[in-house]
Order: C-alpha cells, then sequence, then structure tokens
C-alpha cells in the first residue's frame, strides 16, 4: 500500500491539458466530448508519517493553482466517465522519479533504494458518451495498453470503488540463476532456441555456436575455469546480441551474387567494403579533413584549429512502431548519447529529425495491431521533441514524407551533430583507447528489464506479439546531468574513455571497448538495478537508457565518484578491462560466462545473398494536353510531401544555444522551409556548419540507382545553396531497407538485394566523384510487418545528411525572394525526368491508377553538376546573389512559388527561357531534375552573375515584382496564374 | 572591476553558454556554478553582484515549470538567497528561471515577501511547447533596471508555461499599479498589446511577457534576449541585410548592458 496524492486545478483555472484531449477526441475519434477536467495521481511508496505526507503534498502542488488532498479530491460537479491511466509494472516513469526527489528535498532524507513515486494522470469526461466511446477514447487516444493501465468508471462506480493504494512495483523474488542451453540437439530443436528465446540467430549461425562449443581447447578452458560444457544462457544471449542484424550488419557485409538485366553476374564481398569504406578511402586520398571515420559512435571531421565537429544519424523504427513516444524519445536521447560517446566524449550542438509515415489521413483498413499513422505521427514527434527540448538540443533539420507502405513500419531517422575541442588534456580527442587495469565504470541510468532483446528484436520484422519489453521510455533529464557530468569530468581528465549503451547493453559496450584492451573481467553485482529479481543475463543485455560506460583508471576513482555524487549521477565500477583476449562475467562470486573476443567478434558465419536486378516496367501517366497548370501546381503545394510542416515543426526548440543562422524556416513570414541550415559553432567566430539532408524514396519505384544518385546529389546542392563549401561537404547514409534476403517469406529478396546493391554503387559513383566522404551511416535492414496475414514492406529509403562548412556565416544566402526588380535566373538543365515525381505522383493517383508513376526518373551530370556548384560557391562569396533556392519535390514550378511566399513578392517568369534537354511543359514546370538552383540578383550585377556562369547552363528566366501574384508563361502563353494567399494556403493547409 | 554573475546550473537548465556569452560582451564576468555546489558553498552566492536563473527544462517541467527547483531553493538555499537581495544585488531570470522565481515567490515579490508565490505560468493557451519570435513593448516608468530605455525587441520565446496567471484580481491590479510588468506582447501592426495568438504566444494575462519585483532588481521574462546576441539570430536577418539594415550586436545584449551599467553605477 502506498500513500496517494491527488493534485487538481483549483475552480476557475483553465486546463488547456484537458481542453486538448476534448479536441482530439472530437477530431480523430469523432465521439461527442464536450469537456474534460485533468487530475494528477501520486502513489509514494514509501512509509511516510502523516505530517510527512501533508508537507509532501504540500510541496508538489503550485499553490496558486492547484488543490492537493491525500486520497482523493472531490469529484467534480459533473462528468460522465473518468478514466485513471497509470504504468505498468517496470516502465520508466520519468515525473515518479522527479517527485522522488521532491520528496527526499523537502523530507530532508533519502529514500530506500526501492522506495519509488509513481504516477498516474485522470481524466473527467463530460459529454453523452457510452462506455465503449469511453474506453476508446483511453485506448486510442490516451493510452497505449502495451505499457500503461487503463481504468474506466461511472460516477457511481467511481463513488463506490475502493481508493486504489496500490503502485505498479515491480516484484519478482526470483534467485538469480545461470541456466545452460543444450546445442547438442537437431536443427528443429535449435531454430526453437532461437525462436523461444527472440535470438535472431539462423540455422548457420546456430551451428557456428555449436561448433565452437564443440572445440577442444573451449572444452577444455571451460572445464577449468568451471563452467559447462554447454553455453550459459548469459553467453549465448551476448552471442546473439553481438551477432545481430542490428550490431553486425550482417547484410551489408554479406557475399553476394549480383546479376544484372543482361544477365551478367559479378560477386561483391560486403557491399560495405566494396562500396561505403572504398568511397572514403578515396576520397581521403584527396582530403586532409577527416579525423575519425567508421571506427568510433560518430564520424569526426575539421571545423577550425579548435574544434571538430562531428555527425551520427540513428534509425528507431520498430520502437517507435510499438510505442511512438517512448520509441521516438529514446531514439534521440539514444543518438545524442553516440555524439557523447565519440572521442574522448564530444558536446552537443543540435539534432536532426525526418520521418516515413502512412498518410495521417489514411482511411483505409489497418491490419490488426497496427496503430493509426496519425497516431504513430503525433507520438513520434512528441517523443523526439521532449528528448530534444529538454536535453536543451536545437533542432537543426527536420522532414516528413509519408506513403502508405509506411503504415507497417514508420522510419524516425534521430541525428546529432556535435563538437569535439582538437585536444582535450594535451592530447588528441578523437583518441579511444583502454588500459588493461582500468576500471570498467556504469554511468547514469540503471539497469532494469527494459529494453531486453532491442538488438535482436529490431533485426526481425514486426509481428503481433513483438515483445512490450522492447519498448523504453527515455529520461532526458537523468541524461542531461550525466552528459554534464561527463563533459565536467573530461576536462579534469577523470576517465580515459567512453561509449554509450545502446543496443545489448553492457554486453555491447563493454564487448566493443574490451577489444582495445584485449579482455574483461566484468562483475554485475554492483551494477544499480531498478527493482529486485533481475538475472545475471539480463543485467549484461539490458537497454535500460541514459547509460554510458567508461574506462577509469584506478587511480582517477576516487575523484571521478566524488564529482559525480556532487552532480547527483549514479556510478558504478562493474569490472576491469584486461589483456587476457577472453571477456568474463561474473554475478555475486559466480562466473556467469567467458567468451573468447575472436570467436564474439569474428564467429559469425558470413551471409551469401543472391541480388537479381529486373528493371521495373512502370507506366507513366497518360499525357495532359498542354495548357494551364495553376490548378495541379495548387495541388501539389498541398501535397503531403511537399506542404508545410510548420506546425509540428514549432514544437521543437531551435534556437537553444543561440547559435542559429539560418534557420529551418526563413521568410518574412517565417514559414517556408529553408534548402540547408546553417549555425555558428562557437560564440566567438564567424564560421559556421552547414546542415542538410536528402531523401527520396519514391524514386526507389523505378530504379533505386537513381534513387541513390539523387538524394546525394540533394544533400549536396542544398549545402551548396545556402553558401556551405561545395569542397567540405562529409555525408552520412542511412539505409532503410525491407529484407532482402531471400527465403520463403521473403520470395522477392533477390530484387530487394539487387535495389540495394544499385543504391550502393551509385552512392560510390557519386561520392567518389563529388570528393565527398562518407563519414557514418547505419542500416536498418528489416522493415517489413506482418499482421493479420498481410505483409507490408516499405519502398527502400536511403537518409543522406550532409554536413558542410561555411567560412563567414555572414556570407550565406536564403530562399526567399529578396527585392522587387532582382532578375530571376534559373542554373543547371532541366530534363524529361518526371518519373516518380511528386507530379506524377499526384496525376496518377488523381487518375485512380496510383502505380502508373513511370517515366524518366532523374538523372545526374556529375561533371557538370561539378562546375556549377564550384561556380555557386564564387557567386555568393561575391556577394551576387540576394537569393537562392534549390528545386526538389515539385520540381522548377514549386520552388518559384516559395521562394516568391517567402519573400512575400510576386516573380514574372518566362518558361521556355528555362536551361533545358527534351523538356515539354509539364516537364519544365515539374520535372525533379538534379543539380538546379533558382537564384535572384540585383539588376546592377547581373553582367557579373552571368560573367561566373559562363558556359554553364545559366539563364535569366524573369523578374520579381512587388503584386503577389505568380505569372508563368510558355511562349507567351500564360500557364500559371496565381495569387500568392492561395499558394500560401495550399502550402499551409495541407496537414 | 567586472561585476561577478553566479550563473545556477544543473538538472536541465541548459541556456548556460549563451548567457554566459551575453554577460562577458556585456561586460561583466559571468561564473557557471551547478545548485548543488551554491548549496554546499554558499560564498559563490555571496561574492557575486547578480544571480541569473537561466532557461531550461529543470526537472523535465515535471509538476509543472520551475516548481522543483525553486523547491529545492527554497528548502536549501532560502536564507542565502534572502541575504543576497537585502544586499541590494540583481536577479535575472529568463524561460525557466522566471518559472523558478515565480514559484519561489521572487516575483513579483510584492511588500518585501519573496517566498510566497502569488503568480505562476501556466501551460500556453494553444497547450504545448512552442518556438517563434514575438514582438515586445516596454513600460517606460516600469521600476526595471534591466529594461531602462528599451521600447520595443523581437525576441524568440522557446516554452510550453508562460501564461501569467496571478492567485488574485488584487495581485494583478498591484502589479499594474506598481509598473512591475515591464514588457508586454504586441501585434508588431498595431504596436498594442494583444491576446492575440501567435503575437500573444501564451494567452499571458495583460499580454504580460515578464514581471520585476517593486526594486526592480529581480526580473524575469518568458523571451529569450540571450539568443539575439548576433545579428544573424533575427529570423529576417537576410532582409535585413540586403536593405543595409542589420545592426551590429543582437537586440537581446541591451537587457545585459543595462544590468552592468546599473551594477558600476551601484
Amino acid at each position: 500500500m502506498a500513500i496517494r496524492i491527488e493534485v487538481g486545478l483549483k475552480d476557475g483555472v483553465p486546463d488547456p491539458r484537458g481542453a486538448g484531449v476534448a479536441r482530439q477526441a472530437h477530431a480523430y475519434l469523432h465521439v461527442p466530448v464536450t469537456a474534460c477536467a485533468t487530475r494528477d495521481v501520486f502513489l509514494v511508496d514509501a512509509p511516510l508519517a502523516d505530517a510527512e505526507a501533508r508537507t509532501v503534498a504540500a510541496a508538489i502542488a503550485d499553490p496558486v493553482t492547484q488543490d492537493t488532498a491525500m486520497n482523493r479530491l472531490p469529484a467534480p460537479a459533473s462528468f460522465a466517465w473518468l478514466v485513471e491511466i497509470g504504468f505498468k509494472p517496470g516502465v520508466t516513469d520519468n515525473v515518479g522519479r522527479t517527485t522522488r526527489t521532491v520528496v527526499q528535498d523537502v523530507l530532508g532524507r533519502a529514500l530506500g533504494e526501492y522506495e519509488d513515486v509513481y504516477t498516474a494522470t485522470q481524466y473527467f469526461l463530460s459529454g453523452a458518451l457510452d462506455r465503449e466511446q469511453a474506453d476508446r477514447i483511453a485506448r486510442e487516444l490516451l493510452a497505449n495498453p502495451l505499457i500503461q493501465t487503463v481504468r474506466v468508471y461511472a460516477p457511481g462506480e467511481w463513488a463506490l470503488a475502493p481508493v486504489n493504494t496500490e503502485p505498479p512495483a515491480m516484484h519478482d523474488a526470483s534467485e538469480p540463476q545461470v541456466r545452460t542451453f543444450d546445442l547438442e540437439v537437431d536443427d528443429n530443436a535449435l531454430m526453437k532456441i532461437s525462436r523461444d528465446g527472440i535470438l535472431s540467430l539462423t540455422l548457420e549461425e546456430m551451428h557456428a555456436i555449436r561448433d565452437y562449443y564443440r572445440r577442444d581447447d573451449v572444452r577444455a578452458a571451460r572445464a577449468k575455469a568451471g563452467l559447462p560444457a554447454q553455453p550459459t544462457d548469459l553467453e549465448l544471449e551476448c552471442i546473439a546480441q553481438t551477432w545481430s542484424e542490428h550490431c553486425k550488419h550482417k547484410i551489408f557485409a554479406a557475399r553476394v551474387q549480383y546479376t544484372d538485366e543482361t544477365g551478367a553476374t559479378r560477386v561483391i564481398d560486403s557491399l560495405f567494403k566494396t562500396f561505403i569504406k572504398a568511397t572514403t578511402e578515396e576520397v581521403a586520398k584527396r582530403i586532409d579533413w577527416l579525423v575519425s571515420v567508421f571506427s568510433d559512435n560518430a564520424g569526426v571531421v575539421k571545423f577550425n584549429e579548435r574544434w571538430h565537429v562531428l555527425f551520427k544519424v540513428e534509425t528507431h523504427n520498430s520502437p517507435s512502431a510499438l510505442d511512438p513516444y517512448g520509441g521516438a524519445i529514446t531514439g534521440i536521447v539514444g543518438v545524442n548519447r553516440d555524439a557523447m560517446g565519440t572521442g574522448v566524449g564530444g558536446e552537443m550542438l543540435c539534432n536532426t529529425w525526418g520521418y516515413c509515415f502512412g498518410s495521417p489521413f489514411y482511411d483505409g483498413e489497418l491490419p490488426r495491431g497496427l496503430m493509426h499513422p496519425r497516431r504513430i505521427r503525433d507520438g513520434v514527434h512528441h517523443g523526439v521533441i521532449d528528448g530534444g527540448n529538454q536535453s536543451g538540443i536545437p533542432w537543426a533539420r527536420g522532414w516528413e514524407r509519408f506513403d502508405d507502405r509506411f503504415l507497417g513500419k514508420p522510419l524516425v531517422f534521430c541525428g546529432t551533430v556535435g563538437k569535439l575541442p582538437v585536444t582535450v588534456g594535451g592530447g588528441p580527442s578523437e583518441r579511444k583507447e583502454v588500459v588493461p587495469g582500468d576500471f570498467i565504470v556504469q554511468a547514469g541510468g540503471r539497469v532494469g528489464k527494459d529494453g531486453i532483446h532491442g538488438a535482436t528484436f529490431s533485426s526481425e520484422e514486426l509481428r503481433q506479439e513483438s515483445p512490450a519489453q522492447a519498448v523504453q521510455i527515455g529520461d532526458p533529464i537523468t541524461q542531461r546531468k550525466m552528459y554534464e557530468f561527463l563533459i565536467e569530468a573530461r576536462d579534469l581528465g577523470l576517465f580515459r574513455a567512453l561509449t554509450d549503451n545502446g543496443a545489448g547493453g553492457l554486453s555491447s559496450s563493454i564487448g566493443e571497448m574490451c577489444r582495445l584492451s584485449g579482455g574483461a573481467e566484468v562483475d554485475l553485482t554492483d551494477a544499480p538495478l531498478k527493482y529486485e529479481g533481475l538475472q545475471p543475463w539480463e543485467i549484461f543485455l539490458s537497454e535500460a537508457q541514459e547509460r554510458m560506460t567508461l574506462a577509469v583508471p584506478p587511480a582517477q576513482w576516487d575523484a571521478f565518484a566524488a564529482l559525480a555524487k556532487r552532480r547527483d549521477v549514479e556510478v558504478a565500477k562493474v569490472g576491469t578491462f584486461t589483456d587476457t583476449g577472453v571477456l568474463r562475467v561474473w554475478h555475486r562470486d559466480r562466473l556467469c560466462g567467458a567468451l573468447g573476443l575472436d570467436f564474439l567478434h569474428d564467429g559469425c558465419p558470413k551471409l551469401e545473398i543472391p541480388a537479381v536486378w529486373a528493371p521495373p516496367r512502370v507506366p507513366a501517366p497518360r499525357a495532359l494536353r498542354a495548357g494551364d497548370r495553376s490548378r495541379w501546381l495548387v495541388k501539389l503545394l498541398g501535397a503531403l510531401n511537399v506542404c508545410s510542416k510548420e506546425e509540428k515543426s514549432r514544437i521543437y526548440d531551435g534556437e537553444v544555444k543561440g547559435l542559429s543562422v539560418v534557420k529551418p524556416f526563413v521568410g518574412v513570414r517565417s514559414d517556408m522551409p529553408s534548402d540547408a541550415t546553417v549555425m555558428r559553432v562557437e560564440y566567438g567566430s564567424r564560421e559556421g556548419i552547414v546542415i542538410a539532408e536528402g531523401v527520396n524514396p519514391f524514386l526507389s519505384d523505378l530504379d533505386t540507382y537513381a534513387m541513390a544518385a539523387s538524394v546525394v546529389d540533394e544533400g549536396v546542392r542544398r549545402i551548396v545553396s545556402v553558401g556551405g563549401r561545395w569542397d567540405r561537404i562529409a555525408g552520412l547514409d542511412n539505409f532503410c531497407w525491407p529484407d532482402p534476403v531471400l527465403s520463403e517469406k521473403t520470395p522477392d529478396g533477390p530484387y530487394k538485394m539487387a535495389q540495394l546493391v544499385r543504391a550502393n554503387q551509385a552512392l560510390y559513383d557519386v561520392c567518389t566523384a563529388y570528393g565527398v566522404p562518407l563519414v557514418s551511416g547505419k542500416d536498418s535492414m528489416k522493415n517489413d510487418s506482418v499482421r493479420g496475414g498481410r505483409k507490408i514492406s516499405i519502398p527502400p529509403t536511403l537518409l543522406f545528411s550532409t554536413l558542410g562548412k561555411i567560412d563567414d556565416v555572414r556570407q550565406a544566402v536564403t530562399m526567399p525572394f529578396k527585392r522587387e526588380g532582382d532578375a530571376i535566373f534559373v542554373l543547371g538543365l532541366t530534363k524529361d525526368e518526371l518519373g516518380g515525381s511528386e507530379y506524377h505522383r499526384l496525376r496518377a493517383k488523381a487518375a485512380g491508377q496510383p502505380h502508373r508513376v513511370g517515366g524518366a526518373p532523374p538523372s545526374l551530370d556529375i561533371e557538370g553538376a561539378k562546375s556549377l556548384y564550384h561556380a555557386l560557391n564564387e557567386a555568393q562569396v561575391r556577394g551576387l546573389l540576394r537569393s537562392c533556392h534549390t528545386p526538389t519535390l515539385g520540381g522548377l514550378a514549386v520552388a518559384f512559388s516559395l521562394s516568391a511566399l517567402g519573400g512575400e513578392l510576386g516573380a514574372r517568369i518566362e518558361l521556355e527561357r528555362v536551361p533545358e534537354q527534351g523538356a515539354d511543359l509539364d516537364a519544365l514546370l515539374f520535372a525533379e531534375s538534379n543539380s538546379r538552383f533558382v537564384v535572384t540578383c540585383a539588376p546592377e550585377r547581373v553582367a557579373e552573375l552571368e560573367a561566373v556562369f559562363r558556359g554553364l547552363p545559366c539563364a535569366r528566366v524573369g523578374t520579381v515584382e512587388a503584386a503577389p501574384e505568380l505569372h508563368v508563361t510558355f511562349f507567351g502563353r500564360p500557364v500559371v496564374e496565381l495569387p500568392l494567399e492561395k499558394m500560401r494556403k495550399a502550402f499551409k493547409q495541407g496537414l | 572591476m567586472n561585476p561577478p554573475i553566479l550563473i545556477l546550473t544543473g538538472y536541465g537548465l541548459n541556456c548556460e553558454a549563451e548567457s554566459a556569452h551575453a554577460w562577458r560582451l556585456a561586460g561583466a564576468e559571468p561564473r557557471l556554478a551547478h545548485l548543488n555546489d551554491v548549496v554546499e558553498t554558499p560564498a559563490l552566492l555571496r561574492e557575486a553582484a547578480g544571480l541569473m536563473v537561466i532557461g531550461g527544462f529543470s526537472f523535465g517541467d515535471h509538476l509543472g515549470s520551475g516548481l522543483v527547483y525553486a523547491n529545492r531553493v527554497r528548502t536549501q538555499l532560502r536564507d542565502e538567497v534572502q541575504a543576497f537581495l537585502d544586499r541590494g544585488r540583481i536577479v535575472l531570470g529568463v524561460c525557466n528561471g522566471f518559472q523558478i522565481l515565480a514559484k519561489l515567490g521572487l516575483l513579483p515579490g510584492l511588500d518585501g515577501d519573496y517566498f510566497t508565490p502569488t503568480v505562476s505560468l501556466q501551460q500556453n493557451d494553444c497547450g504545448h511547447f512552442q518556438n517563434f519570435w514575438v514582438r515586445l513593448r516596454f513600460e517606460p516608468d516600469s521600476p526595471c533596471i534591466f529594461t531602462k530605455g528599451l521600447t520595443q525587441m523581437d525576441l524568440p520565446i522557446r516554452h510550453g508555461e508562460g501564461r501569467v496567471f496571478t492567485a488574485s484580481r488584487a495581485v494583478l491590479s498591484r502589479i499594474e499599479r506598481k509598473k512591475l510588468a515591464p514588457c508586454r506582447y504586441i501585434d508588431p501592426a498595431t504596436g498594442k498589446a494583444t491576446q492575440k495568438f501567435p503575437h500573444n504566444p501564451n494567452g499571458s494575462v495583460k499580454a504580460i511577457a515578464g514581471l520585476c519585483d517593486p526594486t526592480g532588481r529581480v526580473f524575469g521574462l518568458m523571451p529569450h534576449p540571450e539568443a539575439y546576441l548576433f545579428p544573424e539570430n533575427h529570423p529576417h536577418w537576410d532582409v535585413q541585410k540586403v536593405r543595409g539594415e542589420l545592426p551590429e550586436h543582437g537586440a537581446g545584449l541591451s537587457f545585459f548592458t543595462n544590468a552592468v551599467e546599473y551594477l558600476r553605477g551601484a
């Protein structure tokens, strides 16, 4: 029994939280809620004297606006239903944790180790609702039943119900034990072990493990150490997570037999080595600004003589499908830890996010167990917003794409840009070394059952029975405390190395770090636990959040631990790094497992994957007669993928740190998306970083080579568009693919694998030619969902994130038109490339034939693009450009529109002047050809501009006008005639 | 001598870097100190000429913005803070810092009572956090030392709970009578205080964006002056540049230079 305190607003104090619930219930669920009043419930699971309880109650409420009561506040005068939502046992309760701090502060004493506070929320709903409707509001709007408890009461039931004082504490009194798995069984039994344990190990991998334990030297060593001959649970779990697709990237490491459309076959030994690593190695020969690539948690490049900058992007797709809020907040604070765990400890500058969802307006049948995409979208935004805002990290870039193939699995990309001082403690900051004898130290949050099997689970397709413990909820405040402490400790030289605890928890972080020293003796006895009852293997594998693993020299331990205490950060010794070549794990004097590092890291059998490319035949939409396209342009501006994403974006903090220069939204009304984001890195300098991205899953329906080449070009030209240096761009590749491995459930594996090969080939071709090194990347390869007998696979998606440099932020150029009378130029060639374009998709959908999106996809003239980017940089440095904007989705027509809207200025365009190659009216307006810009220039500098672009595709196509209208003519005939207000309305009301 | 300014950190406050830069630009000597260090070594506070409580998300805004941080200050530093105020020192709270000062009772600090809250910052009308720029108008006859000579200014807001709410009408009328609301949200088109979103981003009563105490030495506001130190922070700096209207510094610096001037004169 706990002490129950209820907190509610005083009479007459507005309740925006309740009003929001009523509004959403109306809008989303179409139920007649007339009002909603909310209250908070606190269950203090600690023995407090009555006076102490009253002190606590007074301290947790705002005396100006709130009332409190022990047990229950009086019920509101009238309500139809009360919904009370709490957490299930073991689920992170951040408000509960904060309340525990208050209890300790006001009582002036520490609570017991497992004396906690639990919270719940009450919603008093009014309106003519039946029980089923109240229940729907509870389950489809307010709670995620996977992690939360829902109680629904009618007023009479509430009056009679006993006061609930039962805290959702974890009660597990089981003794720690170490089980073994008998692998000397037949193949069916081996696979049963893999499946039942959510190990995601294939039969070949199970065989490799079995064979390892059969080895004479292994048997002898195990006997000597007193370990059973067969693997222990801890060992098998540790191998499974180390070998998971998530950690081992087996598909990118596989031997691929690739057959092209002519029937010619080649063998590719590892896509990663052949294309990605090779790109960077080749580019590295020509540049001198790479600092650390591939080997660390984030890629690091030089910025100036004081700072390096780093960038990492991760995905958190499966967890976000199960619990959008928890999955997404864990995604963002997780990638923050990657930045923190880079070199000797990175400092965070900004976050990026990008999501792929089903349409929020989807009204078709949803396979059982899937959440509506609108709900996923709301939850994901909310999670990344809370994670970023509460961590004090501004967002720099954000984007969303919509396609109903993301119904089964949303894609949630989260990135972090950080900085590292060039030297720390007299040595290079990117160094990562661990010395035998260093203590293994865990810092930050506590270990629970949350997140066990996250790595192996994300390596599977989403099933209805996917485990609830894979869901975690991040705690940004615990992490922020740890972050500040770690930077302080770094600058005091109190630790030698660090890495984050992500997938696989300690088993992964220690498993990786101990390669630097050559072994580890781990002792889990003192690992701080959230609650009792965890098995040793669970402690080792737990993915509980907000934890870093450090190597602390014994001589620094006391100072390290003392500082941690003053900063309210929990740290614990969990072993010692060694050079024995073995990872051994103890718990309360019992040896729970020992694994040779060679086997653990290199024993995983290589996959062999067939890939067969057959170009898909995709018909184009039927051609339209030449004529006015105003109607189509308005539709395009309002299309989900083109329209403004500002409403959600404004909930993210984009300006903390005060370093922003070109923000994600620009223009007279600050409502047009910028091509790229520019920010300072330090307060005393005018140098800046530039951040952008390219993503276009729609082109994958035609050819993933064109898709990948286009997104690389987009990521690069966006940087150049705002004034970023064309020769200082680093790239990050994040692949999200459907399972491409041929199997019974994936008969089309060879095609999907061929798509992967082609995307990699394009990445290599374009990046080596552009001189863009790939400094970091990640892949997520099982983005399929099988529910209700229906398999939904995502379209292959490559996010290409770019990090560039600008020497003087005051030279940055933004996309809005600036002045009446300025000359409008188009740079770069427009071609007959409408395949997979937003326009063709819109047309195909309007014709009721949504598959008819064909046509030529955008091509890439690499040498032409390079010359253009070089010249554009020159024009920017010379201050010739008043505005610069690169067309993407929707082509030139949308680009003209957005630049006009941004400046609240009109424009008159003569389309026939646009530099082109075989483009008709529709292609000129809507083709998404690569490497193009719409720029404006003061009339008196037109000649200078033309000189800079001499010999390149560059033409003056029109003039900026004061009248707020867009006029586009084609050989004298009007093809677009639109007032700005109509375009703005369409653009801003799409979502 | 450059006046020493203590900037409190810890538990999710997060504007320490830009705030320190602001004080430095203004000619002060900022010092960052974790709340726990100040509790342990109150001399840190005693030696400071000014205290700044910065923005951020102390304790995640759980239990209401600023409440838990304020609670810790009240339980562990109350006498020190009272003594600090008694010595005539200055206090600036921005965003979460303003919320903390209000929940402590420091603002509006009527009748010299700095530890009985009479004002709260409540959830925005729109129900959630917002980040965009607003325009403020300053009251020329407010006692606030931070806003002396200011007329209008654009600043970013970044908060979920910025709606000023008073315990009673009496409190509100005393605030107005004593000119303790030095800045208000205005509609740029009319120059008048407004209740309308987005110009008034949270629905704050009387469009109040910030409050000071009757001495004018304690001041808190929701918008972020420390986020407008560079001219390029302004969302329309690109247009200002084309028009040749780009200022040398971001306007937010004025709050800090005013404070330093006051301290030098005091």
